[in-house]
């Protein structure tokens, strides 16, 4: 037992001295474009891992994450404009000008500060989904009612934020890659290595985050949850706290990846609470394995990586990819790629092409020196 | 300890017109064991609905430890001591056995305690406990839906005693057992009355009759009858409405 478990922690020692050893020299193995497109999707894998904590283990299906998404990005996005608007009119960003706004909105005044930036990239969309959270299962909806209000938000938030000229340059979004940070532009190459490094560095940190949260009775809960919510009621818990809370974090996650999908994009814009988009999420979780942590990190960078390339090749052909995927998901897979590794799906796949030829089918029995099966 | 642990006083359920429960009176005392009988719709199950806050009765009011519950919360009601077994088991399936009893005995049931502190020897200690009353230690790692019915029944009332409540509400703890792990399910409520108070619900005369308890007869949604097995099954309106021929029953 000893040397089974010093062989599995020499492998996973590999493994992570591996991943760290990439992630440092991705930039100098990949070419720019691609090196912004894996950061990218490395951030879409912080959103996908609170969508795993919400749906994968406590059964609420969001598709609504988009909001979150979005408030992290207009948090990074304001703040990049302030610091570098000093050489406008007024001193506030140009696209006010277009408008005739001359004096800042009140709630930019706080953006104008790194550390508050830093804070409200997770803290207000947590704050936001917390409030929403509780209202939402306090009332005890859930299920498909629970979907509908999700996305019924995710529209309000949409139009709200696409009309908004004024006050948040309305549906042409506020871009970061010309804004200044460190004295370098946003969208250099340099920036752009460092924002590559500190995806890969949070996927990590968050995946971390998210085993430790379910890694005891407190995930046991969000099971129960998922699984009977009347049962851990009756067990005394309050179901609506540990909802809320969960929800929460997804939402802060889902903050933080906006803001740096924003970053790395150039460009933050209520594109970003689009239906398609925040349904997209539960794709990648679902694709890559609900309840597996690892799966949502795999699903969402493999699947988006998959977008660019097939996108790419054949242009407009990736829809029916996406869709295929998902209902190959739905009805073959249910428990996504890693769940049906993880169950065996991987040995019995090879056994029936032919290339595994053994199958075990039946543990083995115990027998003793007579020949006899041990009982 | 002078007063009743729980009383029922004129509850009536009115479920858009149809009276579930009539102005049902019942009072239990502490270290009680305690059956109620009655046939199907006689509001066995609404009554437990009522006393775990499920339900909110249209009138009367339910005191436990000398405080109306009427109006709390169900997980609420469950901290203050009142474990609820459903009529078809219902544990967490996806969770080991010792996992779910691991829940069910954590203390304070806030989300922070239960994220940040981890089980402690004595909750281990309590958890093998647990596991040997109703003999599931060999199980302990596998998931509990994989358990077979019977056992799948014990956990729910082995997760109900780790709540460690003074009153047990258990409804129809024998349906699908075999009449070995009626007997051991008898005994084990049995064993519990005296330090709990215990109330069942059930359809199982033999079942019951081996409680050796007082029995409440539900019928139409109020209680026709309280008394010994014995006196209950020679009243004739009791004889009418649910227990058909004696001679049959007593054999």
């Amino acid at each position: 037992m000893s040397i089974f478990s010093t062989k599995k922690s020499w492998i996973n020692l590999t493994i992570w001295v591996l991943i760290i050893a990439l992630i440092i020299a991705a930039p100098s193995l990949l070419p720019v474009f691609r090196l912004n497109l894996l950061g990218r999707y490395l951030s879409l894998a912080i959103v996908a891992l609170g969508v795993d904590l919400i749906w994968g283990f406590t059964g609420m299906l969001s598709l609504g994450q988009g909001i979150f998404f979005a408030l992290g990005g207009y948090c990074a996005a304001m703040f990049l404009q302030l610091n570098s608007a000093g050489e406008f009119p007024n001193g506030i960003p140009e696209f006010f000008g277009l408008y005739g706004v001359e004096k800042l909105p009140f709630f930019w005044e706080p953006f104008k500060s790194s550390i508050f930036t830093l804070i409200s990239i997770w803290l207000l969309p947590a704050i936001i989904a917390g409030l929403l959270g509780y209202l939402v299962f306090r009332n005890r909806i859930k299920g498909v009612y629970f979907s509908i209000l999700t996305q019924a938000a995710l529209l309000v938030f949409f139009n709200f934020f696409n009309g908004q000229q004024k006050l948040i340059n309305g549906t042409n979004g506020l871009k970061t890659d010309v804004t200044q940070l460190f004295g370098q532009m946003v969208g250099s190459e340099i920036m752009q290595r460092w924002f590559f490094w500190i995806s890969a560095i949070l996927v990590i940190l968050a995946w971390f985050f998210a085993r430790w949260i379910v890694r005891d009775r407190f995930g046991n809960i969000l099971i129960g949850i998922r699984d009977d919510e009347a049962r851990v009621r009756f067990t005394g818990y309050n179901p609506v706290m540990f909802k809320t809370i969960i929800f929460s974090i997804a939402g802060g996650l889902a903050g933080i990846s906006g803001a740096l999908y924003t970053v790395q994009s150039g460009i933050v814009s209520p594109q970003f609470m689009t239906v398609p988009f925040s349904i997209e999420m539960v794709i990648w979780v679902a694709v890559g394995g609900r309840g597996t942590l690892l799966g949502a990190i795999l699903g969402a960078v493999l699947i988006n990586y998959a977008k660019s390339l097939v996108s790419e090749a054949l242009p407009a052909s990736w829809m029916f990819i996406q869709g295929g995927l998902f209902i190959l998901v739905v009805t073959a897979l249910p428990e996504g790629v890693l769940g049906w590794i993880r169950k065996g799906g991987l040995k019995k796949l090879l056994f029936l092409i032919g290339i595994n030829k053994k199958l075990e089918t039946y543990p083995s029995l115990e027998v003793n020196e007579q020949g006899e099966v041990k009982s | 300890m002078n007063y009743p642990l729980l009383e029922l006083k004129q509850i009536s359920v009115n479920f858009e017109g149809f009276l579930a429960l009539r102005d049902l009176n019942l009072v239990l005392n502490n270290g009680d064991l305690r059956a109620v009988i009655g046939p199907n719709g006689a509001g066995k199950t609404t009554f437990l609905d009522v006393i775990t806050g499920k339900v909110a009765p249209t009138k009367g009011d339910v005191i436990f430890k000398e405080k109306s519950l009427i109006g709390q919360k169900e997980f609420r009601i469950a901290r203050k001591g009142i474990g609820r077994k459903f009529q078809s088991p219902r544990i967490f399936e996806n969770l080991s056995v010792q996992e779910n009893l691991a829940l069910s005995i954590s203390r304070p049931k806030t989300p922070f305690s239960l994220l940040i502190n981890s089980l402690k020897v004595q909750h281990l200690d309590q958890i093998q406990h647990l596991m040997s009353i109703v003999n599931l230690q060999s199980k302990a790692n596998i998931r509990a839906g994989a358990l077979s019915h019977g056992q799948k029944q014990w956990l729910e009332i082995a997760m109900l005693v780790g709540q460690d409540p003074d009153l047990l509400l258990v409804d129809e703890p024998v349906a699908g057992l075999t009449d070995e792990e009626t007997d051991l399910t008898a005994d084990l409520l049995k064993s519990l009355a005296g330090d709990h108070t215990v109330l069942v619900i059930d359809h199982d005369m033999e079942f019951i009759r081996r409680l050796d308890c007082p029995v409440s007869v539900l019928h139409q949604g109020h209680v026709l009858k309280e008394g010994s097995m014995s006196d209950i099954q020679k009243d004739p309106l009791v004889i009418e409405v649910y227990l058909g021929k004696p001679e049959e029953e007593e054999e």
